[in-house]
């Protein structure tokens, strides 16, 4: 308990002496980078979550993020009464996954207001991954990560082809989302400060409660079933249930990512959705070591801040190509992990002896 | 009468694309159990270089040396990224081939650029159509179709009547035995990646005049030649043959009842369906399919 609670203060102690070290050298403007690069880790972490302690793999996780952050998106800047006989909506309802969305327009007051537009978006994706997880997870290895990538490129597809959601343009003037009265996400320039901390306040809560969840009966169970599924289903663990419970929470974080975001930005965009952007999380899930949320979430704050700076160029996706595929070779348990000091001492105590040996 | 006809060759012109792409991941699945996830961009990377080759040389030759030129990259990608690895986990394989994808991809669009290529049209030009029946076909359709067929009739003499196809079966059967019997698996994993490399690319060559390719087409591919593969039952490359047909058509006819722009979101929502009703495809054999593991 007492440990957990070090980390999570360290973090915070981290987090604001990165804002402090931004104030003295006068660079305040890179807060606006660091602010959306917590909400980025707010998803990674969630992900962390799926692929390293439950071990299941989602190449889908960007569609969720986006379905929240479109949907409040479109919710807080469309008036509903122009909506209604639009083609798309009958088109969204065949689909069925979006069915959520047609609950809306009889509460034609709340689409205003991004706090109903928010938990709206949220609940949605909470309800469109418990309804596609429960035939998703049943599957395994590639099956799993191709169903997962197919429901991303579908929510790529739908947004990229739907003129109601801004085709290729994506969807601008995202009103700022008031959480209280005087706390204010996006809205522009005097609340730089204040939304870096909201922002990355949002994150330790979230830490804090997936720390605590990992160290409960429940995270046990998921270490369980990444370790073996048979085995766990064995002992007496629902592992169907535990899959599809951690899969909607990734889910949920992912939304939440989303819609804040949005509102931050001011905008979202078909990018948010692509594959692309779900390849990255799983990377930074990845390379930070797949069952370490402290590593997921250093790494995300190095990569995502370091790639929304444009330090990659050109070679931003080629880059994170690059990672994933060293990173899979050479250390497939990730960099941030127990066994470091161990490697290290190993490596180190080869070269001493190779140099005693010469 | 004729609408409908012509909807069809537009959805086996696709689906012919569909095939070669589902052939070559069955060629990998079934020597290694991976999915490539690049083979995509086998598809890509013959296209682009046949196009840039075909500057410099006629037509076949440079068809003939971007499928070359491919299927060493295939090779290498083998040597260099798997060979070396002891057992990995399908997550890893997995995760190894989408940066690999990401990579190629990558590479092709600091090579290439943005722009959309195409290769000449094999015979005629984009508007010569051979009038069938009143249904109008463009001839670089029959070169399509008869090349894929022609690669597969050879593919099943290959795989069934030579040592080095009886080898890769052997190592697909069961690797251990395999290698008990003196047959070298590592080499055979090699092969099977220079092979999908190669009917990727000449597949790309195919379809380039119809279809155009860029630096991107590879992914789009990737996942059309999953469904394909799924549909089919993973492994078989006949039933995928048709299944891609089946998909083509299915394809073509979701344009005239939806938007275009969904016309992946048709194939795809085919996939999971499959997926999750009958993950041994609709030619698979449901008793065969309890013993294995999706």
């Amino acid at each position: 308990m007492s440990a957990k609670f070090l980390q999570i203060s360290g973090f915070a102690v981290a987090i604001v002496a990165i804002q402090i070290v931004t104030q003295l050298t006068d660079s305040s403007f890179l807060l606006t980078q660091l602010t959306m690069t917590a909400y980025y880790s707010l998803l990674v972490i969630g992900l962390c979550m799926l692929i390293g302690y439950a071990g299941q793999i989602s190449l889908g996780h960007a569609g969720f993020f986006a379905i929240g952050g479109y949907m409040s998106a479109f919710l807080t800047t469309h008036d509903l009464t122009v909506l209604k006989g639009k083609p798309f909506v009958a088109l969204l309802s065949k689909f069925g996954l979006l069915v959520v969305k047609k609950d809306l327009y009889g509460a034609e007051l709340l689409a205003f207001h991004p706090w109903p537009a928010c938990i709206l978006s949220v609940c949605t994706v909470l309800i469109v991954a418990y309804v596609i997880g429960g035939p998703v997870l049943k599957l395994k290895g590639h099956y799993l990560a191709m169903a997962t990538l197919g429901f991303g490129i579908i929510i790529y597809r739908i947004v990229l082809g739907t003129s109601g959601l801004g085709a290729a343009d994506g969807l601008s003037g995202v009103p700022g989302f008031s959480l209280f009265p005087g706390v204010m996400i996006g809205g522009g320039g005097p609340g730089k400060i204040l939304n870096y901390y909201v922002a990355w306040g949002i994150v330790v809560a979230g830490m804090t409660a997936l720390l605590n969840l990992i160290g409960s009966r429940v995270g046990r169970a998921l270490s369980a079933i990444h370790g073996a599924e048979d085995a766990a289903e064995a002992m007496g663990i629902p592992t169907a249930n535990y899959k599809l419970r951690v899969f909607v929470l990734s889910a949920g974080f992912a939304a939440i990512a989303g819609v804040l975001l949005t509102h931050y930005n001011g905008s979202i965009g078909p990018s948010e959705a692509s594959v692309m952007k779900s390849v990255r999380y799983v990377a930074i899930v990845a390379i930070g070591g797949m069952t370490s949320l402290w590593g997921a979430i250093s790494m995300s704050l190095i990569l995502n801040y370091l790639s929304l700076r444009g330090s990659f160029g050109t070679y931003d996706d080629a880059v994170f190509g690059v990672i994933l595929i060293l990173i899979m070779l050479f250390a497939p348990d990730g960099l941030i992990r127990r066994q470091v000091l161990g490697d290290l001492k190993s490596l180190f105590g080869r070269f001493t002896r190779k140099g005693a040996v010469t | 009468m004729e609408l409908l006809l012509q909807y069809i060759v537009a959805g086996v012109t696709y689906g012919t694309i569909y095939a070669i792409v589902a052939i070559g991941f069955n060629i990998i699945y079934n020597t290694t159990g991976i999915i490539n996830f690049a083979q995509g961009e086998f598809v890509m990377l013959g296209g682009m270089t046949a196009f840039t080759f075909k500057e410099y040389m006629p037509l076949p030759l440079a068809i003939v040396s971007a499928v070359i030129i491919t299927m060493i990259i295939g090779a290498l990608i083998e040597i260099v990224f798997i060979r070396w690895l002891h057992k990995p986990s399908v997550l890893r394989m997995i995760i190894i081939t989408i940066g690999l994808s990401i990579l190629i991809r990558e590479m092709a669009l600091h090579i290439w650029g943005e722009g959309v290529t195409a290769l000449p049209y094999f015979t005629g030009t984009s508007v010569t159509s051979v009038n069938l029946g009143g249904v109008f076909i463009s001839p670089q359709v029959f070169w399509a179709v008869g090349i894929s067929s022609i690669m597969v009739i050879l593919l099943s003499i290959f795989f069934n009547f030579t040592l080095l196809g009886k080898q890769m079966r052997a190592c697909s059967a069961n690797r251990e035995a395999a290698r008990l019997c003196g047959i070298n698996a590592q080499n055979m994993v090699t092969f099977s990646f220079m092979l999908s490399a190669a009917i990727g690319a000449l597949g790309g060559c195919i379809v380039s005049p119809i279809t155009y390719v860029q630096y991107d087409s590879g992914s789009q591919l990737a996942i059309k030649g999953f469904t394909v593969a799924i549909l089919g039952g993973l492994g078989n490359s006949t039933a995928a043959v048709a299944a891609a047909m089946i998909l083509g058509i299915l394809e073509s006819f979701s344009i005239w009842a939806l938007p275009a722009a969904y016309k992946d979101v048709v194939s795809i929502a085919i996939m999971l369906t499959i997926l999750f009703v009958k993950p041994s495809g609709l030619f698979g054999n449901a008793a065969a399919a309890r013993l294995k593991e999706y």
